[in-house]
């Protein structure tokens, strides 16, 4: 069995009206199945409203699914008794570092969440030193929250989800607050923890640059799936993408509009790097 | 001119010990109807900056003028100043307060003292730039889309008929196209309207795409200003104080280390599309 695995998951928001009675149904969620296997990073796009923040709390138990099932490492996130289990196994991130910082100095912060679930004072300190370790924030570890950058502070809230030692971390658009270098910070630390940590992780995000280096994207639209498969192939369907009010990152429409021009270009070229060398060999040919 | 800043400096905390300097001697000239974007990392003073320009915050030291006139001149009527000079800060959807759309773009007008037909004339108008139509008005502003609330809260803004428009990232947390529209929107009323323009934005390459000349703050003070291939050509420096430069520049430097007998001015995509194909072109002529 995978490790996260969603079967016709639906998700549905009711309004209520004053009598109590279901005025409206929004399905947010629709069908989604969902595959993920241990130390994946899955990148999960969509416009505003396509339903990805949803489907990212029904990870962690923040959402229950109001029709099929998602199993989180083997737990059926449905059942109460799981709850703890499931929200212990996958930590969340959300846009605004303000509002997930709790602490007054940053290592306090980050011991937060173990001391919460009863870990011995002593390994505290151990998992807090080596989740800011984790995340390049150690030397800040007696820093007062508020007089670090919003990159960061990004990072500390990171740190205080990684100190629970969880399997799963889910990002929900971690970067959308940062400038250019914050951005890349948080992204290098997420890129970690996953790479050497082996921590399974799903970003969510609207920077098409920060998906390059996924496992695998999906899309999505209208509360489904629409589209999935690894960077390449995904970026690969400019217009395609465009239809679902995304985009691709600036190097993949550069390519896609040398291609049209009529320059022998392969799809789905998804950094500076390959396509300087992309157009240096064919330079070479001509 | 509209407005001219002289040797404006701002301390925040002045008198005690946390005094910190957000600007540091600042003079800066922006003609009527130009398209400037503002880029800095976080805390570099961009946002101190341009809650100067209505008289939000009040210098430490230095003048501000708008058309000429001294706004800290004695009898000043700040208020004229305030519904000229209109600004859009991070996440206006947050302000966004009245039962429905439209009651919510009338209160700026009315506040103005405006007679009830005028009000409505404006809202409508102001509606109308941001593209939400008749079927939104009634609505609550709860039932909107992210990109649909944040262009209400800018028709709030624009139904005062401000000579000048700041916008302080509005196209954070929206997906792209999202923030196609509303820049798209934004230039437009700055093209047909001669609006005044000024965009803080952390994205380099809306920046590159929209504006006609940039500010870089860093430290509080003015580190580059120019047109964007003047001020993408400092590519290094901009990293080093946390920002950066479009994608499409670092391709075309990549290129032309390589060799390749590239114009790497360029820091849109179409133009750097047809830098590389003059390359390649005239390679064939040889």
């Amino acid at each position: 069995m995978g490790f996260i695995k969603g079967r016709k998951l639906v998700y549905e928001y009711k309004k209520y009206n004053e009598e109590g009675g279901i005025e409206s149904v929004n399905r947010a969620v629709d069908g989604v199945d969902l595959d993920v296997e241990r130390g994946d990073f899955i990148a999960i796009l969509g416009h505003n409203g396509s339903g990805k923040s949803t489907l990212a709390k029904h990870i962690n138990a923040l959402l229950v699914p109001s029709g099929g099932t998602l199993y989180v490492n083997g737990k059926d996130t449905a059942k109460e008794e799981n709850i703890w289990d499931v929200r212990q196994t996958a930590g969340m991130v959300f846009q605004n570092p303000d509002n997930q910082i709790i602490g007054t100095v940053v290592e306090e912060d980050v011991g937060f969440g173990p001391e919460n679930m009863g870990v011995p004072t002593e390994e505290i300190w151990e998992r807090v030193e080596e989740s800011l370790k984790s995340v390049g924030m150690w030397k800040y570890r007696k820093a007062s929250p508020n007089r670090l950058s919003g990159g960061q502070k990004q990072r500390v809230a990171i740190a205080g989800v990684v100190a629970m030692h969880p399997k799963c971390i889910v990002l929900d658009e971690p970067t959308a607050m940062l400038d250019p270098v914050g951005r890349k910070e948080v992204i290098r630390a997420v890129r970690a923890l996953n790479m050497v940590e082996d921590v399974t992780v799903l970003l969510i995000t609207h920077y098409m640059e920060e998906v390059i280096y996924a496992d695998k994207v999906l899309v999505m639209d209208g509360g489904k799936v629409v589209m999935q498969g690894t960077p390449c192939e995904i970026f690969s369907q400019v217009e395609k993408l465009k239809g679902y009010r995304l985009d691709v990152p600036q190097v993949t429409l550069l390519a896609h509009e040398l291609k049209k021009s009529g320059l022998p270009l392969e799809d789905g070229i998804l950094t500076a790097e390959e396509l300087v060398e992309a157009l240096c060999q064919l330079r070479s040919n001509m | 001119m509209s407005i001219k800043i002289e040797h404006v400096s701002y301390s925040y905390g002045q008198g005690t010990a946390y005094e910190k300097k957000a600007l540091d001697d600042i003079s800066l000239e922006i003609p009527q109807g130009q398209f400037v974007g503002i880029i800095g990392h976080t805390g570099s003073g961009k946002s101190t900056l341009i809650q100067h320009l209505n008289g939000l915050m009040r210098a430490s030291s230095g003048k501000i003028y708008f058309h000429g006139e001294d706004i800290y001149r004695e009898g000043y009527d700040m208020r004229a100043l305030r519904s000229k000079v209109g600004l859009v800060f991070q996440y206006p959807e947050h302000q966004l307060f009245e039962v429905d759309v439209f009651s919510d773009v009338c209160f700026g007008p009315r506040n103005l003292g405006l007679p009830p037909e005028e009000v409505e004339a404006r809202a409508r108008e102001a509606l109308d730039q941001v593209g939400l139509g008749e079927p939104y008005y009634k609505k609550s502003p709860f039932e909107l889309s992210g990109g649909q609330k944040r262009r209400a809260a800018i028709a709030g803004i624009l139904a005062m008929h401000p000579e000048v428009l700041i916008l302080d990232e509005p196209t954070a947390g929206l997906d792209p196209r999202g923030r196609d529209e509303i820049l798209d929107q934004v230039a437009a009323l700055q093209k047909e309207r001669g609006m005044t323009v000024l965009l803080v934005s952390h994205s380099m390459e809306d920046v590159a795409r929209y504006v006609e000349r940039i500010v870089v703050m860093d430290d509080g003070r003015i580190r580059f200003d120019g047109t964007p291939k003047k001020v993408f050509a400092h590519y290094r420096e901009l990293e080093e104080i946390g920002l950066g430069a479009p994608q499409t520049v670092y391709v075309l430097r990549g290129l032309a280390e390589k060799g390749f007998p590239v114009n790497t001015e360029a820091t849109t995509v179409e133009e750097a599309r047809d830098a590389i194909l003059e390359a390649l072109g005239r390679r064939n002529v040889c």
